[in-house]
């Protein structure tokens, strides 16, 4: 049996020798991918191009304009004179916040009464508003409370000025909740499984379109052996891929990695023997590499939004939870950012390692079966 | 038995295949001779294929029961692939590996010792004339090079028995010739090969014959005796337009059946002494001036058609 599978190790190692771009292939891709994600996928919001409308053209309003334009996160487009231009700024994409002011802004505080401000935003991304409204409101509330709080020291009604409520934030793990600590090592698990389950299933889908898939099971070696021989070599690769690109995100990036390496390997290896099951898995339902293709296209994108990646789980529709429960992404990039920000061991991962242990089991076993099938 | 009679190597018994509800072999019983080369003709469809990878044991019948050098290959495939070698239409090759490395691959899948393997490599490769190429990727080779390659990767195990499904198919007439030279020798050593074939000279030269037609095998027995058995006498009649002739003789009385054979046609005929000055007498009335009648040897492609009634093969 070793030697039938030595003999398929060898082959599929010559056959990726001779292909002189195969390491191009499989390396330059993922440093690319990992710097493009490391860079530009980040929910911090800078720059919000502002639009501002001052009808009131106070010491209050100036006042208030300029704390929100001393922060980094907004920046000033157009100073606009006419309600008719901020709508104009909104809609060609010149502005995608306006700020307006109303007269009798600076009345209404002098007055005791509230002061209104108007935040126009362009709500086509979803997210960008979200943020930059939440930047906009702790900037209003500051000087609102600063405003308060001058009227309340030069008052003589109180003996000793009331004191609100301050809230102290401690992010652990991420004390500067930056969003890179959380991307990259997401990426790592996510490229790792786009990698490895397309390999696999072109690999041995390929075996079938040529007709030595054929050849080789007319000889003495047995189905698993195959299976072995073909899937051993992705094994190594993405281990390879997890170690490099942990790597390059340690030292490029500057991620800390407080968890055990080991602990990783194990947390990797069982997260790779479920992506090589699906693999294999997508290798039965094809014919040819073009539809192998097509269905890998199908599979790996519900997979990888449905992992937690990104979009949180627990506010996915029930359905869509549910089925997160068989992607073995979403437990990896439990175990991988687990391991890299909180450096926690086999005690606080043990249920995820476990699944995925399963899940690897499953898959492996559901799809070594269906290839058999697949050889008549 | 008696001590002389060759050995029975391959034997099926009411062997059927169905694939999605279609039956694409029905109840084929084979007895195949040790040391045989034995031919499976028919037409595309008729099941050839089918018959070769469920002899290899890599399709299992419905029903039905195959042998292969003792073993049931339906229960034990693993076993009876140990004997038997079977090249596809198109052999598996790797073309990013050499030749070389190809037979080595080939070579220690069914655990061939390397003393064995570099041993039966040189005569394979000369007998096949690959040697000058044997560094070359097979990727690069020609079409019949490749095939050639393939037998030769085929062989590598020293098999007892030898499937070859429409191993010339596309390859070229030299390598044809090797690739013939090479299977003779195979018989000599007491191999028993079986192979499919639409080509009908290829036919000729094999031991024995089935005549396959839609999943059934309708005649089996050797060249010389399945032309033997071909109702009437052949006639072949050469003319400027062998189509027209066709059309003015098909309907003919003692006509039993008219085979358009390129510049001529084949006329199968009740009895020749009295159809040849009838149909002389005819195409001279028909104005047919060009036309010369001579008896004929019937080829396997007029068996077939005569026995089995089908349409001619190719």
């Amino acid at each position: 049996m070793l030697e039938r599978l030595s003999v398929m190790w060898m082959k599929e190692f010559l056959e990726l020798k001779r292909d002189r771009w195969a390491m191009f292939r499989l390396v330059v891709p993922l440093i690319i991918q990992m710097l493009v994600f490391g860079y530009a996928a980040t929910f911090t919001v800078h720059h919000v191009a502002t639009a501002v409308l001052d009808l009131d053209q106070s010491q209050q309003s100036r006042g208030l304009i300029s704390q929100i334009l001393a922060t980094h996160r907004f920046t000033l487009v157009d100073i606009a004179k006419t309600q008719r231009q901020v709508t104009h700024d909104i809609n060609d994409d010149s502005a995608t916040i306006a700020i307006v002011i109303h007269a009798g802004f600076a009345r209404d505080l002098a007055n005791g009464q509230q002061g209104q401000v108007q935040a126009i935003i362009n709500g086509t991304n979803s997210n960008t508003a979200l943020i930059a409204l939440g930047y906009l409101e702790q900037i209003v509330a500051q000087y609102s409370a600063q405003h308060i709080g001058a009227v309340i020291r030069t008052s003589t009604v109180y003996a000793a000025p009331p004191q609100g409520i301050q809230l102290r934030t401690q992010p652990w793990f991420n004390p500067g909740l930056n969003d890179r600590w959380f991307f990259i090592p997401g990426v790592i698990g996510t490229l790792t499984l786009m990698q490895v389950v397309s390999l696999t299933a072109f690999a041995i889908v390929r075996e079938r379109e040529i007709g030595t898939l054929e050849q080789i099971m007319v000889s003495p070696i047995r189905p698993v052996e195959f299976i072995l021989g073909k899937t051993l070599p992705f094994f190594l690769i993405g281990l390879g891929d997890i170690t490099f690109i942990s790597i390059l995100g340690i030292l490029w990036f500057h991620i800390p990695f407080l968890g055990s390496p080991l602990l990783m390997l194990f947390g990797a290896s069982l997260f790779l023997l479920a992506t090589l099951g699906m693999g294999l898995l997508l290798s039965t339902f094809s014919r040819t590499q073009q539809q192998a293709f097509a269905l890998n296209f199908f599979f790996v994108n519900p997979f990888f939004i449905l992992s937690g990646f990104a979009f949180p789980i627990a506010a996915m529709p029930k359905a869509l939870q549910w089925f997160t429960l068989i992607n073995p992404l979403r437990y990896f990039l439990v175990v991988i950012r687990a391991i890299f920000l909180k450096g926690v061991g086999l005690r606080a991962l043990w249920p995820d390692l476990l699944a995925l242990a399963l899940l690897a089991v499953i898959m492996l076993t559901i799809s070594v079966r269906r290839f058999h099938k697949s050889l008549d | 038995m008696s001590a002389t009679a060759p050995e029975i190597t391959i034997r099926t018994q009411g062997v059927s295949r169905s694939f999605g509800g279609v039956l694409a072999i029905n109840k084929v019983d084979m007895a195949i001779l040790q040391g045989e080369i034995f031919g499976l003709v028919g037409p595309d469809g008729a099941g050839k294929t089918t018959i070769m990878r469920m002899l290899a044991g890599i399709l299992a019948p419905d029903s039905g029961v195959i042998s292969v050098d003792g073993v049931d290959v339906v229960r034990d495939a693993e076993v009876a692939k140990r004997h038997v070698s079977y090249m596809p239409q198109r052999f598996g090759l790797y073309e990013d590996l050499t030749v070389k490395e190809n037979l080595f691959f080939y070579g220690e899948l069914f655990s061939v010792s390397r003393k064995d393997r570099l041993a039966r490599s040189k005569e394979l490769l000369a007998a096949a004339g690959l040697q000058p190429f044997q560094s070359r990727l097979a990727g690069q080779l020609s079409g019949g090079m490749k095939q050639k390659l393939g037998l030769v990767c085929a062989l590598i195990h020293t098999p007892r028995i030898l499937l070859l499904d429409e191993p010339t198919t596309g390859v070229d007439p030299v390598s044809r010739r090797d690739f013939w030279a090479i299977l003779y020798n195979l018989r000599e050593s007491g191999v028993t090969i079986v192979l499919s074939t639409a080509y009908m000279d290829e036919a000729e030269r094999c031991s024995r014959l089935a005549l396959l037609h839609a999943g059934e095998i309708r005649h089996c027995d050797t060249p010389e005796r399945l032309k033997q058995a071909m109702p009437g006498a052949l006639l072949a009649i050469t003319s400027q337009d062998p189509r027209a002739l066709r059309a003015l003789i098909a309907d003919r009385p003692g006509v039993l059946g008219v085979l358009l054979m390129g510049d001529r046609v084949h006329v199968r005929v009740d009895d020749p002494s009295r159809r040849i000055p009838e149909l002389t007498t005819l195409l001279a009335a028909q104005g047919v001036a060009d036309a010369v009648i001579t008896p004929a040897e019937p080829g396997i492609e007029d068996v077939f058609v005569a026995l089995v009634g089908a349409q001619t093969p190719l």
